[in-house]
């Protein structure tokens, strides 16, 4: 499969510190890639990276075109949605103003067609539709934040632990809703996930971030039939 | 009671200039969480650029229409090149630019067009006194004109595409660029708009009050009180609060304290808010469910 994004050599931090000591992955077009790793070993600073929210030194490249140094805005306007932690959703508005937010740098007439495509999707988020945000639950706001990302029509979808902090029901419906993405639009996801378990299911090509080094990598499927990396790199 | 009567309506005329300001202030503070002091001496700067245009012969409505586009874009400037670089910047910083830019722009004003009193033309002209005397007719034009502004940029902010971006900058930047709004235009967009009402308020009290660099030094006090009492963080609810600030003040000048006493009353305002009910009478209260 064609090479959707590709790292090598990344490095970032937050002001003298260094985060981030030269990664280097890939995500295929279409496919999934999972960073996995415990806590403070990068995984959201390189999401961060490649949206240009850090300073980063490395090579970025996104569909044959250089990222780095770009603001923000032109690398979403490139094709580009995060679902940062935190969620990124607007609490003060209503969900369908954070519907017309998610497609606010598309001028096609399929808009209102990708509406409703999402309101199938996440229904509960049709019944909630002038709603403020911030009154959702917390299943409810994660299925806002990833309705408003893929409304950007983006090539590449970042997702950071979008398992983070919902019960087990809703961590599966929200995994549904990811099998569906990579099955039924196209979309590459780079996956960054506590969740070892339900990552690799998920995912074509995993890499193991530790203190900002990759120290493992390749096929989701071989790694998980590793039973040696599971027990010692993912404890279960 | 006519006495009463033509007390609140005078009251409202003058509400409608604070409402005004007072919204300029709001749109400002919800992208910046800073109040603008300079809001006022740069609403005068459009008042005495208004007049030059009108001196040198346009009609008055062109002049008018001119100087919320020369405002608008004075605006924007200021935003980029003095705001901008400070964005950041710790809190004093920015009441340091904010009092810097009160002083310049106050005082280029009296360089450039002077010290001397000037009389501001009405476009609102009757012979003689509409509802029974209850009204005059700049009151009735520039409460008109007002609350048309007021009903433009409330309506740009709900039905249009721009204007919820520019709600979404101000509210959340962060999450803002991450759906590719340019928040930095945004911001400076907000001020254009803000200096643009501003200048209809000032153009609309100017003949009133009569035009000299120091005129809106007393408005932008009771615009503030309006913004504070009706919740320095919600449009709406500041607009109402500079109405009532308007009549309040109408009401306390004629019946209570005397004239003189009268910005006595927008400070007893502040100061009251302040200490009862910081957040102002609508202040916005945003539920979230951790």
């Amino acid at each position: 499969m064609p090479t959707l994004l590709d790292v090598k050599g990344l490095k970032a931090g937050y002001g003298p510190t260094h985060v981030l000591h030269g990664l280097d992955f890939q995500v295929e077009e279409g496919g999934v890639t999972a960073l996995l790793g415990a806590n403070g070993a990068g995984k959201t600073t390189t999401l961060r990276a490649i949206c240009g929210m850090v300073r980063t030194e490395g090579e970025i490249s996104f569909r044959g075109d250089r990222l780095h140094g770009r603001a923000t805005e032109d690398i979403v306007r490139r094709g580009i949605a995060h679902v940062p932690d935190g969620r990124g959703t607007f609490m003060e508005l209503t969900v369908e103003e954070n519907f017309k937010l998610g497609a606010y740098v598309r001028n096609d007439n399929q808009v209102q067609a990708d509406f409703d495509r999402m309101c199938a999707w996440f229904p509960r988020l049709k019944q909630r539709w002038k709603q403020q945000a911030g009154t959702l639950s917390g299943g409810e706001q994660q299925m806002l934040a990833i309705a408003r990302a893929l409304l950007l029509r983006p090539k590449l979808l970042l997702l950071d632990e979008p398992s983070f902090g919902l019960a087990p029901l809703i961590v599966q419906e929200i995994f549904g809703i990811m099998r569906r993405i990579r099955d039924e639009s196209g979309v590459g996801i780079l996956l960054v996930e506590q969740n070892a378990n339900l990552a690799l299911e998920l995912a074509d090509l995993a890499y193991l971030l530790e203190t900002g080094t990759i120290v493992m990598s390749g096929r989701a499927a071989e790694i998980r039939q590793d039973e040696a990396i599971r027990r010692s790199y993912l404890g279960y | 009671m006519d006495g009463l009567a033509h007390q609140i309506v005078a009251g409202i005329a003058t509400g409608g200039i604070y409402a005004s300001v007072a919204l300029a202030i709001v749109m400002i503070y919800q992208a910046t969480h800073h109040v603008n002091f300079a809001q006022g001496e740069m609403a005068t700067l459009s008042c005495f650029i208004a007049w030059s245009m009108v001196q040198a012969g346009l009609p008055y409505w062109v002049a008018f229409f001119g100087t919320i586009v020369v405002s608008f874009a004075i605006g924007v400037v200021v935003e980029r090149i003095l705001i901008r670089p400070v964005a950041n910047a710790p809190v004093l910083t920015m009441v340091g630019v904010f009092i810097g830019l009160l002083l310049i722009v106050g005082n280029a004003t009296g360089w450039i067009f002077g010290y001397t009193t000037k009389v501001f033309p009405s476009p609102f002209t009757s012979d003689g006194p509409l509802l029974g005397g209850l009204v005059s007719a700049h009151e009735l034009g520039s409460t008109v004109v007002t609350l048309t502004v007021l009903t433009l940029v409330w309506a740009f902010f709900r039905f249009t595409k721009l204007g919820l971006a520019m709600r979404a900058a101000a509210y959340n930047p962060r999450s803002s660029r991450l759906v590719g709004i340019r928040v930095g235009w945004m911001l400076a967009l907000g001020w254009g708009l803000a200096a643009a009402i501003g200048a209809v308020a000032g153009m609309m009290v100017a003949p009133v009050v009569f035009l000299d660099p120091t005129m809106m030094l007393g408005i932008l006090l009771y615009a503030f009180a309006g913004a504070l009492l009706g919740g320095i963080d919600n449009p709406m609810g500041a607009v109402l609060g500079g109405f009532a600030v308007g009549v309040l003040e109408n009401l306390a000048g004629a019946y209570v304290v005397g004239t003189e006493l009268k910005l006595t009353v927008a400070l007893a305002i502040i100061i009251g808010v302040l200490v009862v009910r910081p957040s102002g009478l609508f202040g916005r209260v945003v539920f979230s469910r951790v």
